[in-house]
């Protein structure tokens, strides 16, 4: 399947983007959770990206990306109309979501935006929904405001103390559980040093804690085994078995070396395409 | 029978070893006419064919063999069609030796037959170059003569509406099959090429993926419709499809998931499956990298741990990916191995070495994770075992080699993503589904399977034998069978 690109926004101009793409097919199946996997042009890697948001009515569905490399390098010089010739969805085993109480969602970097849509499946079965999000400063803070729809609190740390506390995530994280109110689950999705921190904050709490997994992928349907990571000392594949597992049985310490596995040829590759297209901003 | 002089199989010409390891061109280069007439009369025409048998799509191959003899490629491809919708593919392919050629009568007696008493056996007919040479210089006028043999193939009734899930061999037989008569079929795949392993697995210079784009082609050109990124069970589920108004499902999505060793060590950088290894060569042509974006792993040292077909293509990659020492460790001896006999010579003139009686027990890597050598523990060989081979036991004596990549080609299991969406499909215990084995119906009523997902890992020419029998059943059943 191809997909037309509706919308287009530069959220924080040459790093990060929002696409709402038209893919009816996709976005009546899609759930909180799920990823898409998509080929930019016809001689593209196939990336995995997570769906942020859909609409079965509208037939779309929302990506937001980060600029790392060549492919989403790319993907940004694409416009309202373009169409993406390869997407394909909706992958992995969706949220479990259920009504529960008190549900924190954190959120690093882009990973705010696929935390979005968990957050509000969240909201959605009934929960009480905190958020808490970062980035460095203010100015690179994503969904601030489409999160202050319906979560009771949007809870915000920036380095530089541009905006909420001074900090990470992890310190607005444990002033909110500091409170004396029961929390079901704390769900975080972002930057892997990010999700492993937040692991160890409630690792000694016994608060049921959830991340979602951004390891390497080819296929996106259990055929590669790209995607394999280590939880509860087993085994398991991020695109069927995830992405999202139980942070406390996660292997973080792997995740981050496997995913620097191709770091030497993708560096390369993101020169070459910059002297290509000449964009600075990359 | 007439005693006949049984003269020496004719060689296939190939590519010289030494300039092969440096590109992706195929190895083994095809018979001309000439070569094709001399190794077509070799075969004996013999009143009971034993070599039919050993096709397990029991193709008549005396039958397309005998026009050949004179040259006749269109009278050869007339037999072949009945038979087999991908004979291209199949020539290629096939391990010959444990089939038809395996059965031929020329290798079982051939020397006593040519007269001299206790002579060696003289080598069987080389049944897959013929069938290759038959298919690659035949030059059909049109799609549907490729696979009816008509010029005019009947126009696709939108009454009679067929889905195939998966674009493997399995379903593209299906799909040939029905289209040929009349029904409607589209075919859904969750890549986006069409081929299956044809395309992700086999490398080019095995399997030229012209030659698979010239089957798909001619499928398109009867009408058959194709939708690459959808998957079935995450895109779409069974039960829709009978609700979009498809009167019958072929379910031909293969094996997949592949297997480790359980091993420590193996989440380390450097370690992939053969499937990561070749999907990434091959669909993603990462050889042609930065041409084509997908990246693949560089190393001095390879080690590829297996012996059957997929080893061999792993281990062959990685040469022509630049590795300088190439390593097959497979745990029982060369005879055992599973690969066919033609990759197993191929990889050894191109200067893969073997590690025989060997099996891994660790991988160990630097302080960034990384792989630096893999340690073997060396195994003899016991009492035979269920498979009637000889069971590798472990010696207890350990050595280490190095390597820097190691890929593991140990075999794959079920796929689960249509499965577990489609809880009314009954499977097995290894959970592979289970089917009717004379129509390859399952347990739901008109959705039928074959190939990898119904048999687990198996061969080309038994998907598509599985995908004949189910679409006969479905053709019957559309009321379009054709009397056959
Ligand atoms: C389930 C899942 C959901 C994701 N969702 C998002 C999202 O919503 N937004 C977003 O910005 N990013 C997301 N990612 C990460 C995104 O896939 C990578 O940033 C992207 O593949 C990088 O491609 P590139 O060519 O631009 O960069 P490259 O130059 O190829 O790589 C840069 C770095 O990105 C990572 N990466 C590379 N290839 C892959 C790959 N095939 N799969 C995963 N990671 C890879 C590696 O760490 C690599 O070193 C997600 C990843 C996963 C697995
Ligand atoms: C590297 C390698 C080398 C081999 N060499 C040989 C050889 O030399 N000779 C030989 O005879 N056999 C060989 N085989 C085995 C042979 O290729 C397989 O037995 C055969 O391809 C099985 O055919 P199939 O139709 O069952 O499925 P496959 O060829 O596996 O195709 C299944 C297709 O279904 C798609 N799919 C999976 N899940 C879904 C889903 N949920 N929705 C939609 N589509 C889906 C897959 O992407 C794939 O394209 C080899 C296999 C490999 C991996
Ligand atoms: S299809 Fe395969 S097994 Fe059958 S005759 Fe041809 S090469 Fe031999
Ligand atoms: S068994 Fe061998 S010699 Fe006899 S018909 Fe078959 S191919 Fe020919
Ligand atoms: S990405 Fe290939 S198995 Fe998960």
């Amino acid at each position: 399947m191809s997909a037309r690109i509706i919308t287009k926004r530069e959220l924080i101009p040459g790093m990060t983007s929002l696409m709402v793409l038209h893919s009816p097919h996709i976005a009546s199946k899609a759930k909180p959770g799920n990823f898409l996997i998509m080929r930019v042009h016809a001689q593209g890697e196939r990336i995995p990206l997570t769906i942020a948001d859909a609409d079965p009515a509208a037939g779309t569905i929302t990506i937001v990306f980060l600029v790392v490399g060549k492919t989403t390098a790319r993907l940004n010089l694409l416009h309202e109309g373009d169409v993406i010739p390869d997407v394909c969805g909706p992958l992995g085993k969706a949220t479990h979501i259920e009504q529960k109480g008190n549900v924190i969602c954190v959120g690093g970097g882009t990973g705010v935006a696929a935390m979005y849509h968990i957050a509000k499946g969240h909201y959605l079965a009934g929960n009480t929904v905190t958020a808490v999000i970062g980035a460095r400063t203010k100015a690179l803070l994503l969904f601030y405001n489409e999160l202050s729809h319906f979560c009771s609190e949007v809870l915000v740390a920036t380095n530089d103390g541009s905006m909420g506390v001074q900090g990470l995530v992890t310190d607005a994280l444990r002033e909110r559980l500091g409170r004396d109110d029961e929390i079901a689950e704390v769900v975080a999705v972002g930057p892997v040093p990010m999700m492993e921190a937040v692991a160890e904050v409630t690792r000694p709490l016994g608060i049921k804690t959830t991340v979602s997994l951004n390891t390497i992928m080819v296929d996106g349907i259990g055929m590669c085994g790209a995607c394999r990571c280590t939880v509860d000392g087993e085994m398991r594949f991020a695109c069927v078995d995830g992405p999202e597992f139980d942070a406390h049985k996660v292997d973080f310490g792997e995740l981050r070396k496997r995913l620097e596995q191709f770091h030497g040829q993708e560096r390369a590759d993101l020169e070459r395409f910059k002297k290509q297209f000449g964009t600075g901003e990359v | 029978m007439a005693r006949k002089k049984i003269v020496p199989r004719i060689d296939m010409p190939v590519q010289d070893p030494a300039e092969r390891v440096h590109n992706f061109r195929e190895v083994a280069l095809g018979y001309s006419l000439e070569q094709a007439m001399a190794e077509a009369s070799r075969c004996l025409q013999c009143k009971k064919p034993a070599c039919r048998a050993g096709c397990p799509v029991e193709i008549d191959i005396k039958g397309f063999i005998a026009p050949l003899v004179k040259g006749d490629v269109a009278g050869a491809y007339a037999v072949l069609r009945e038979y087999n919708s991908l004979p291209a593919v199949c020539g290629r392919v096939c391990p010959q030796e444990t089939q038809c050629e395996g059965a031929c009568i020329l290798g079982k007696m051939g020397g006593k037959m040519g007269g001299k008493k206790g002579g060696e056996p003289a080598e069987p007919v080389a049944i897959g170059r013929l069938e290759r040479f038959v298919a690659d210089n035949f030059h059909a006028l049109s799609a549907c003569e490729v696979l009816t043999g008509g010029n005019a193939c009947k126009l696709p009734r939108q009454d009679l509406k067929v889905a195939c899930i998966g674009a493997g061999p399995s379903s593209l037989t299906v799909a040939g099959y029905l289209a040929a008569r009349g029904a409607k079929v589209e075919v859904y795949e969750a890549l986006h090429e069409l081929g299956g392993v044809l395309v992700y697995g086999i490398p080019e210079f095995r399997l030229p993926k012209q030659v698979v784009k010239r089957e798909i082609d001619a499928l398109r050109t009867l009408g058959v419709e194709f939708h690459t990124n959808w998957v079935g069970g995450k895109t779409f589920t069974i039960r829709e499809l009978f609700v979009w108004g498809f009167n019958a499902v072929f379910v031909g999505v293969g094996a997949g998931l592949p297997r480790f060793l359980s091993i420590p060590g193996e989440g380390l950088v450097g370690v992939f499956s053969a499937n990561e290894y070749l999907t990434r060569a091959n669909l993603g042509r990462a050889y042609a990298f930065p041409t084509y974006s997908t990246p693949i792993f560089p190393a001095k040292d390879a080690v590829v741990v297996g012996g059957g077909n997929v080893a061999m293509d792993a281990a062959r990659t990685a040469l022509r990916l630049g590795a300088e020492r190439v390593t097959i460790v497979y745990r029982r001896t060369r005879d055992e191995m599973p690969a066919r006999r033609e990759e197993i010579e191929h990889a050894e003139e191109e200067g893969v070495r073997f590690e025989l009686l060997a099996n891994p027990v660790e991988l160990f890597g630097d302080d960034k994770a990384r792989l630096t050598h893999i340690r073997l523990e060396r195994q003899a060989l016991g009492e035979p075992d269920a498979s009637g081979r000889r069971k590798p036991v472990p010696t207890g004596e350990h050595f280490d080699i190095p390597a820097q990549m190691v890929i593991m080609a140990v075999g794959t299991r079920a796929n689960r993503v249509l499965l577990e969406a489609s809880p009314d499909l009954s499977l097995n215990k290894w959970g592979y589904i289970t089917v009717n084995e004379e129509t390859g119906e399952t347990s739901i009523p008109n959705v039928f399977a074959g190939g990898d997902i119904v048999t687990g890992a198996a061969t080309v020419i038994s998907a598509m034998g599985a995908g004949r029998r189910a679409a006969k059943e479905i053709a019957k059943r559309l009321g379009i069978a054709n009397g056959d």
